[in-house]
C-alpha cells in the first residue's frame, strides 16, 4: 500500500434536464414578469402547465451518485461500464473540466488528461507549435518542453511531418501525437479516455506499453475503455460503474467478468428489472422486456425472414390505461421506427385497467429487418399519452440474413431496413 | 514503498462551487508560458492571412481619424478645445481602441472556446488576460504612430503642451486593460446564458463611444451634466490622456477617482462571475 493521490469523496454530479432558461434575456424577463403576476408562464411548453409544480427529481439527471474510491500511486485504474453509464462524467470532473455538485476530490500531483483526441490542438499551428501549446496547456514551463521535444517526436513517428500544420495530419497522426504529448510531459497522473481506439494495432500496443512504463515509474493511470483485452492487459484493478454508481472494486480480471457477466442477461434476449430500478412512471411500472424468435424461444439473435415477438411485462396500478411505444434504432442511435401499442383491436382498448399484472405482446413480421445489429427502446405512457417515460436500449439483438430473399443475389442489402415488397412484371406489346 | 496516509499536502481539492472571490492567482502566473503562446499565436495569426499584414494596425486607427477629422469637424464644426482636429481624434481613438478591443474579444471567451473548454482544464482566465496582452501589442503600435503626429504638429508649431501627468500614462493603460477585462468577462459570463447580448455589444460598443468624450472634448458638456460622464470610467481616462500629452483644460482629479472605483467595480463583477460560470458552464452551453 502506497500514498493515496487521488481521494473522492462522495462525489455526485447532476445535470438539469430541459430548459433551464429560454436563451434570451427578454424572454426569462417575460417568464419572470408572468410569475410575479401569478399568470401562466407565456414560454412554458404544452402540457407542463396542468402538470403544477415541477417534479424536482424528474427534471434532474444524476450522472454519479455519491462515489468514493482512492486511488494510489502508481495504481492503473480501468474504469468500465456502459454507455452513459458516468464514467466519462467522472473524468471530466477529475481532469477539471465541468464542476461536481456535490463531494469533494483531493488530489496530489500534476494530473495531464487525454478526454479526446488532439485535445487543444490548433489545426492551423504545425505539429511543433502544438506541442508547445498543448505541453503549456498541460500546465508545463517551455523548458521542460523542450527538454522532451525530441522524445516526443520520436515516439509518435511524426517525422517530417512535424512543420505541418496538423489539420493536414490523419487521424491516425492526430492521436499519436496528442498521446506522445500527454505521456512525455511526465504528469503524475494520466487520465486517459478511449481515445487509443483510433490508432493502429501497432501503435495502440505501443501506447499500452508506455503506459505500463509509464506506472513503473511510480505515476498514476486512470483509463476508460470498452476493449476489455486493453483494460485486462494493463490494469491491476477495475471499477465499474453503473447508472453513477460504483457496482464492483477490485482486482481487474474479477470486475471484467462480473461485467461481462451482466452484459450476457442482455445477450439473451431478456431485460429483467426488480424493485426501485424498475422503469415507470406512478401508474405503471414494467417487469421485463422481452424478444422471442418465432418457435417461442428467447433470443437475441433473429432470422430477419422470419416472424419475431417483444413482450412487455408490466404493472399496473387500477383505472388508467396503459400504452406503449416500441422504438427501433440502430448503432448509431438513429430512430428507424416507432410502433404504438394502439393498433391494439382487443378488449383492453379504450377502457382502464384493473389493477395487476398485464403482458403486452408486439409482432415483429418477417421480412421486414435488415442484416445488421437493432436497439429496442420502450416507451410508456397513460390515458390521453401522458406521463410518459422511456426506457432506453432495453434490449438489443441481431437481425441475421439467411439469404433466402436473395436467391442468387450475391450482395449485401443498403439501408437500415430491408423489407420484402411487392414485384410484379408484365410486358407490354406483343 | 511505505505506507503514507496523510491527510495533509493534496496539491489540488476540486469541489462544488466555492466561494465568491474564487480566482487563483498563482495558478494564473504557472500558466504563464500558455499566456505568451496565445499571445503569439493571436497576434501572427491577426496578420498572416491578411494581405496588408502588420499595416492594419497602423491603417485602422489612420482612416478613422481621418474620417473623423472630416465629418465633426469640418462639417459639424465641434470644438477640439483648440487643438489641431486631426492629433485630437487620433489620441482618442487610439485609447479607446484598445479598450473596445480588449471588451469586444474577451466577451466571446466561453463561446468561442467553448470546444477546447471542453475537453481539457487550465486556467480559463488565461484567455481573457492574453486578449488583453494582445491588443496591448497593438496598442503600443498606434501609440508610436500618435508620437510621430504629435512631434510633426509640436514642429509645426501647433500649441501642444505635453506635461508632467504623463507620469500617470502607464497607470491609465492599465487601468484601462482592467476595464475592457472587466467589461469584456462580465459580459462573456452572461452570454453564456443569454446570446442575445452578444448581438447587442457591437451596438453597445458603439453608444459607449459616443457616451464617452472621443470625438468632442468634455468641456463642451454643461458643468451640471458632467457627474453623469464622470460615471462613465472611460472618461476619465481619455480626457487625462489627452491633457497629459496635448495639454487641454485640466481633469479635475475626483473624475480619476470615481473612474477607478468604477473599474475596479467592474473588474470584480466580472470577476467573480467569471469563476462562478467557468466551472459550470459547459453543462449549460
Amino acid at each position: 500500500m502506497s500514498e493515496v493521490v487521488i481521494r473522492i469523496e462522495n462525489l455526485s454530479k447532476e445535470y438539469r434536464l430541459g430548459t433551464i432558461s429560454h436563451g434570451t434575456l427578454y424572454q426569462d424577463l417575460q417568464s419572470g414578469w408572468a410569475k410575479f403576476l401569478g399568470k401562466e408562464d407565456p414560454n412554458a411548453k404544452i402540457g407542463s402547465i396542468n402538470r403544477g409544480q415541477l417534479n424536482s427529481t424528474n427534471d434532474r439527471f444524476c450522472a454519479l451518485k455519491d462515489i468514493s474510491f482512492d486511488v494510489c500511486q502508481g495504481e492503473i485504474v480501468g474504469i468500465i461500464g456502459r454507455n452513459g453509464a458516468g464514467k466519462s462524467t467522472l473524468l471530466k470532473i477529475i481532469s477539471r473540466v465541468t464542476a461536481p455538485t456535490k463531494g469533494t476530490i483531493k488530489v496530489k500531483g500534476r494530473i495531464a488528461s487525454l478526454l479526446e483526441v488532439g485535445t487543444g490542438f490548433h489545426p492551423e499551428l504545425t505539429g511543433r507549435e502544438n506541442i508547445f501549446l498543448n505541453g503549456a496547456i498541460l500546465g508545463m514551463h517551455k523548458r521542460e518542453i523542450e527538454q522532451k521535444f525530441d522524445e516526443i517526436v520520436k515516439f509518435s513517428e511524426i517525422g517530417t511531418f512535424i512543420d505541418t500544420p496538423v489539420k493536414r495530419y490523419s487521424s491516425g497522426m492526430y492521436v499519436r501525437l496528442a498521446f506522445a504529448v500527454a505521456a512525455y510531459l511526465e504528469p503524475e497522473i494520466l487520465v486517459v479516455d478511449e481515445v487509443l481506439a483510433v490508432g493502429d494495432a501497432a501503435f495502440q500496443k505501443k501506447c499500452l506499453g508506455k503506459m505500463g512504463t509509464i506506472a513503473k515509474e511510480g505515476r498514476t493511470i486512470l483509463f476508460v475503455s470498452h476493449n476489455m483485452g486493453a483494460i485486462q492487459s494493463i490494469c491491476q484493478r477495475g471499477i465499474w460503474i453503473n447508472d453513477g454508481s460504483i457496482i464492483e472494486d477490485g482486482e481487474i480480471s474479477h470486475v471484467v467478468n462480473q461485467y461481462l457477466q451482466e452484459g450476457a442477461d442482455k445477450i439473451t434476449g431478456k431485460k429483467n428489472w426488480t424493485g426501485l430500478q424498475r422503469p415507470g412512471n406512478n401508474w405503471i411500472k414494467l417487469h421485463s422486456v422481452t424478444l422471442k424468435d418465432s418457435k417461442g424461444n428467447i433470443t437475441s439473435q433473429i432470422n430477419i425472414s422470419e416472424d419475431a415477438v417483444f413482450e412487455i411485462e408490466y404493472e399496473v396500478k387500477e383505472g388508467v390505461r396503459a400504452q406503449f411505444s416500441l422504438v427501433l434504432s440502430d448503432v448509431n442511435g438513429f430512430c428507424i421506427f416507432g410502433s404504438l401499442s394502439n393498433t391494439e383491436e382487443n378488449v383492453y382498448h379504450g377502457k382502464t385497467l384493473h389493477a395487476g399484472n398485464y403482458l403486452s405482446k408486439c409482432y415483429l413480421y418477417g421480412n421486414l429487418l435488415n442484416n445488421r445489429r437493432y436497439y429496442v427502446s420502450i416507451i410508456g405512457m397513460t390515458d390521453y399519452w401522458l406521463d410518459g417515460f422511456c426506457a432506453d436500449h432495453v434490449l438489443s439483438f441481431d437481425a441475421m440474413d439467411d439469404a433466402k430473399l436473395k436467391r442468387d443475389y450475391p450482395g449485401e442489402y443498403g439501408g437500415v431496413i430491408r423489407p420484402k415488397l411487392v414485384w410484379e412484371t408484365e410486358r407490354l406489346t406483343q | 514503498m511505505k505506507s503514507i496516509e496523510t491527510d495533509s499536502n493534496w496539491t489540488m481539492e476540486i469541489s462544488s462551487r466555492s466561494g465568491w472571490f474564487d480566482i487563483d492567482l498563482s495558478e494564473l502566473w504557472r500558466y504563464r508560458d500558455l499566456i505568451v503562446l496565445f499571445v503569439r499565436r493571436d497576434f501572427v495569426a491577426n496578420y498572416k492571412q491578411s494581405v496588408l499584414g502588420p499595416l492594419w494596425f497602423l491603417l485602422q486607427p489612420l482612416l478613422t481619424t481621418i474620417v473623423f477629422t472630416i465629418i465633426f469637424s469640418y462639417i459639424a464644426n465641434i470644438s477640439t478645445d483648440g487643438l489641431p482636429p486631426f492629433l485630437f481624434y487620433i489620441s482618442g481613438i487610439v485609447t479607446w481602441t484598445y479598450f473596445a478591443n480588449c471588451m469586444t474579444q474577451t466577451s466571446n471567451t466561453f463561446i468561442n472556446n467553448a470546444a477546447i473548454f471542453g475537453k481539457v482544464y487550465f486556467p480559463r482566465l488565461v484567455l481573457p488576460v492574453s486578449v488583453a496582452i494582445t491588443n496591448f501589442l497593438a496598442f503600443a503600435i498606434q501609440f508610436c504612430l500618435f508620437l510621430i503626429f504629435l512631434v510633426y504638429y509640436y514642429l509645426n508649431g501647433s500649441i501642444i503642451k505635453p506635461n508632467i501627468w504623463i507620469l500617470l500614462i502607464p497607470f491609465l493603460l492599465i487601468q484601462m486593460a482592467a476595464l475592457g477585462l472587466g467589461t469584456g468577462i462580465l459580459i462573456s459570463s452572461l452570454t453564456t446564458k443569454y446570446r442575445d447580448l452578444a448581438f447587442a455589444l457591437g451596438f453597445g460598443v458603439q453608444l459607449w463611444m459616443y457616451a464617452t468624450p472621443v470625438v468632442y472634448p468634455l468641456s463642451q458638456i454643461p458643468l451640471k451634466w458632467q457627474w453623469v460622464f464622470a460615471l462613465n470610467p472611460m472618461t476619465a481616462i481619455i480626457e487625462t490622456f489627452r491633457y497629459a500629452f496635448l495639454g487641454t483644460d485640466a481633469i479635475q482629479p475626483w473624475f480619476l477617482g470615481v473612474s477607478l472605483i468604477m473599474t475596479i467595480l467592474i473588474l470584480t463583477l466580472g470577476i467573480v462571475l467569471f469563476s462562478r460560470v467557468e466551472k459550470t458552464f459547459m453543462d449549460t452551453i
